[in-house]
């Protein structure tokens, strides 16, 4: 460090590897407790062990985890959507009302598809016109789109969905592999790609860290939220073409406490509640630790309201003990 | 080469301190050049971060009743150090000594208890909570059941504020007070738990010259009382005017210390930047081009009104005014942040409709605001991400990012601006002042764009720093770009502009160039005093 020395200092790109990041990481540490659980699970049911089984165990979060994608990068950008069960449950119902008019199975999707988007677009233009905060918006509206449902339904019921729109919720693509599996991972990739290797994915990040900055650096910022709100909206609406299909009916209360669930799931995928950073690859771990911790307490019969008392020690635990440990180490 | 030796307490190049008999050990005890002792004395303080030493050995002593001036430019370690010394950072070597006691401060209270207390460049009060509630937040004075003794409270708070001579209320809330009244709450606060050290890191940045003058008295009066003051400032003129003694760091390491009266300017300026400065502003004479910019008839409903001015390429122009004339809020609009009720922008001769940030980055148009932290970098994200930001269209394929064009693109520009970092992946926010405004920079000079407006560039940022966004500013003239530059300091203004815009209460109310061009017409028409006719 000579002092005269004016020549331009070369800056190296990265310090570390990416591999050595990558070790270091949420998703690594989230991996193992994944893999823990899994042998775990093994260990305490002879049942567990049996691609059926885990066939079955994919349910539990296949629907969670469409919406999941698309709310990691809602709460990467710093917003949250609360409504997202409430938006499975206007969907479903408009469904189902489509069903009364006569629809067939590709109505009933676009049906489904749309009311999300809709939904989805009512949030965006609250949050991003008026400028409130999404979660006083998102919790209004959870209730909001709910009680819609339980205007036009009542005590009642949807019923007698068409044979092939089953093939969502119940079919199988090859073998064990369930349609509703294969649409969580082809998701997986897309909204890794997204969040990973686009300059959408990068204006999601800078958003979430500083929105005025980023509007500054000329980051279109309404226009960003208003895409994520439209997506989460989407992705509810799908959940909800999913869960229909799969319970055969619409009930105003279908999907009930599912948006609790979804941000446990992007919380526990190591994305920061406060917006800014976060993975995809970590909410699909997620996705897979939730999924594996309920089928597990399920074949061993543990009652539901345990299973979500566990699920809710799991999200304490896991995010507490890695500032636990850091606080011991320092001390 | 010269900072072969790590091994003791010896200072490097230290011109008028030597250790008597050769006690290296005691080089930090004795206090140089007195025989008194100091209340507070850091030896061999070293402090690592990922990649960066940004404390390599450093030693520091304060004495009672004195001012000690910390000098040095930016990234030289006098922010880790006060971190160090208020317990917001722990070292990881070396030792404090309290009264020649060692003592550890491993918490912020720990070091309050201890008697340290710190006024920061940006006080840390609380905006909805009352003056006196600010100055005795964490120590109010206890009544019945360990309830707050209000009534106690606010009488000693105002014993305080008569004592430093502050006439405002105590119960008015800090939101309400300007920045000055800020800084005296805060050093009430500091008066209010019986400081011993008073830490104050560039109190100045943000007042006026009365103001200045006023805290000079209350430094005076601190100084009576017998605290030990640390001062941080990159003002020679006050430093020259308040401190008795002085410390220089530089790049992380001690360079010397001793007493004011024995040193001047240059060797000061010598010691911190490690070469001599001889030209402050580096403006060359640039070929001055065709029209880039004209605006006509800008106004805001509240803002400003009718500005009114044409950029050529290649061209300097200062906008000069007082705090508050509407200057920053004009160049905002320009970008497309708030929306002008009338006025017309064209960029080289085509009328261009800003409504965002990002329109105004399409006409060339960019904006390296005042607020570094707020607006101008995201601080928590690494420095390629900041500078390619504005520019992911040129470094992605179809919207997909490529890593290697984006890590090329910053090295660039970075490398142009000279930033010292140890990779580009470490965030922002871990690089000093200067070195942030010098990814804002780059970030916008990547674009590409034909007009930069800098608003307040060297704002905070030592001399060495200011020095070298000067040159680079005129370097860019010099390249063809056009460069408005918002500015309230006069010296930068008169030497680096071509022709200078002045404002007042969101008008321009002068245009001044060449002879016309002095300290006295810009204060005169800045504050409005015996404005006759305009100058054109």
């Amino acid at each position: 460090m000579s002092m005269a020395d004016h020549r331009p200092r070369s800056i190296p790109d990265q310090l570390t590897t990416p591999l050595a990041r990558a070790l270091k990481s949420w998703e690594s540490l989230l991996l193992v407790v994944a893999i823990g659980i899994f042998i775990l699970n093994s260990f305490a049911s002879p049942y567990f062990l049996n691609a059926w089984s885990l066939s079955d165990a994919t349910f539990n979060f296949t629907e969670k985890a469409m919406i999941a994608f698309a709310m990691a990068l809602l709460i990467v950008a710093g917003e949250i959507d609360l409504s997202v069960a409430s938006i499975i449950a206007l969907a479903s119902t408009a469904m189902g009302v489509a069903l009364q008019l006569g629809a067939g199975t590709p109505v009933l999707v676009l049906v489904g598809l749309g009311t999300g988007l809709l939904c989805g677009a009512f949030n965006g233009v609250l949050v991003t016109r008026f400028g409130l905060p999404s979660i006083v918006v998102t919790i209004g509206t959870m209730s909001l789109f709910r009680g819609i449902s339980y205007i036009i339904l009542g005590d009642g019921a949807f019923r007698g969905y068409p044979a092939d729109f089953a093939w969502f919720g119940q079919g199988y693509v090859f073998w064990v592999i369930s349609v509703e599996f294969v649409i969580f991972a082809l998701l997986a990739v897309v909204y890794g790609v997204v969040l990973h290797k686009t300059n959408f994915g990068r204006a999601v990040y800078a958003v979430g860290n500083n929105a005025t900055a980023a509007l500054f650096s000329g980051i279109r910022v309404g226009r960003v939220k208003m895409i994520l709100f439209l997506l989460t909206g989407l992705m509810s609406g799908l959940a909800a073409i999913c869960l229909t299909s799969r319970l055969g009916s619409t009930r105003p209360s279908i999907g009930t406490g599912m948006e609790l669930e979804v941000v446990t799931m992007v919380v526990l995928g190591g994305v920061n509640i406060l917006g800014g950073s976060g993975s995809i690859p970590g909410v699909v771990i997620a996705a897979f630790v939730m999924g594996l911790v309920t089928f597990g307490l399920g074949l061993l019969n543990v009652p539901g309201i345990v299973m979500s008392i566990f699920i809710g020690l799991l999200l304490i635990g896991v995010i507490a003990l890695p500032r636990l440990w850091a606080k011991l180490r320092r001390a | 080469m010269k900072d072969g030796a790590h091994w003791g307490a010896i200072p490097r190049a230290v011109p008028f301190f030597r250790p008597a008999g050769g006690g290296i050990m005691q080089a930090m005890t004795n206090s140089p050049a007195s025989g008194e002792t100091p209340v507070l004395a850091l030896d061999q303080i070293v402090k690592e971060f990922p990649g960066v030493r940004a404390l390599d050995g450093v030693q520091l002593a304060l004495y009672p009743g004195e001012v000690t001036a910390l000098i040095g430019e930016n990234g030289a370690g006098k922010s880790t150090i006060v971190k160090i010394l208020t317990g917001i950072y722990q070292p990881d070597g070396g030792d404090i000594r309290l009264d020649g006691a060692p003592v550890r401060f491993p918490t912020a209270q720990a070091a309050a208890d201890a008697g340290v207390t710190a006024i920061h460049q940006e006080t840390v009060l609380f905006d909805e909570l009352s003056v006196a509630e600010n100055i005795f937040l964490g120590h109010a004075p206890k009544g019945k059941f360990g309830l707050i003794d209000t009534a106690r409270m606010k009488r000693e708070a105002r014993a305080i504020l008569d004592g430093i001579g502050a006439s405002m209320d105590v119960d008015v809330r800090l939101r309400d007070l300007g920045i000055a009244s800020k800084h005296l709450v805060a050093i009430s606060r500091a008066l209010s738990i019986e400081a011993r050290v008073v830490i104050m890191d560039e109190p100045t940045a943000a007042l006026s010259q009365k103001e200045i003058e006023e805290l000079y008295e209350l430094v005076d009066q601190l100084k009576a009382q017998g605290k030990a003051i640390l001062f941080i400032s990159h003002k020679f003129d006050e430093i020259f005017r308040i401190a008795d003694r002085y410390t220089v760091f530089r790049d992380g390491q001690f360079v010397a210390a001793g007493k004011m009266a024995e040193i001047d300017e240059a060797q000061l300026v010598q010691m911190m930047v490690g070469r001599a400065v001889d030209q402050i502003f580096p403006k060359r004479a640039a070929r001055i081009g065709d029209e880039v910019l004209k605006v006509v008839g800008y106004s805001h409903p509240t803002e400003f009104e009718d500005i009114n001015f044409s950029l050529k390429r290649g061209e300097i122009l200062g906008f000069y005014g007082l705090v508050g004339a509407g200057r920053s809020e004009f160049m905002q609009s320009l970008i497309g942040i708030t929306k002008p009720s009338k006025g017309v922008a064209r960029v080289a001769g085509d009328i261009r409709v800003i409504r965002s940030p990002a329109d105004a980055i399409d006409a060339g148009i960019v904006y390296v605001p005042e607020d570094r932290g707020k607006q101008g970098a995201i601080t928590t994200m690494p420095i390629f991400q900041n500078v390619t930001l504005p520019s992911l269209g040129k470094t992605s394929k179809n919207g997909f990012i490529r890593l290697a064009e984006e890590f090329a693109l910053a090295r660039e520009y970075t490398q142009r601006l000279d930033l010292r970092a140890a990779s580009l992946d470490t965030p922002v926010g871990s690089l000093s002042g200067g070195n942030q405004q010098k990814v804002v920079i780059a970030k916008w000079l990547a674009t590409q764009p034909k007009v930069i407006i800098l608003d307040e560039p060297t704002k905070g940022i030592d001399i060495g720093s200011k020095a070298a966004v000067h040159d680079f500013m005129s370097e860019l003239a010099g390249q063809g770009l056009s460069v408005i530059m918002v500015s309230s300091e006069i010296p930068e203004i008169l030497g680096m502009s071509d022709r200078v815009i002045v404002m007042r209460e969101g008008r321009m109310v002068a245009e001044l160039a060449g002879d016309d061009l002095t300290p006295e017409t810009l204060v005169r028409h800045a504050a409005g005093i015996g404005s006759k006719g305009e100058a054109a």
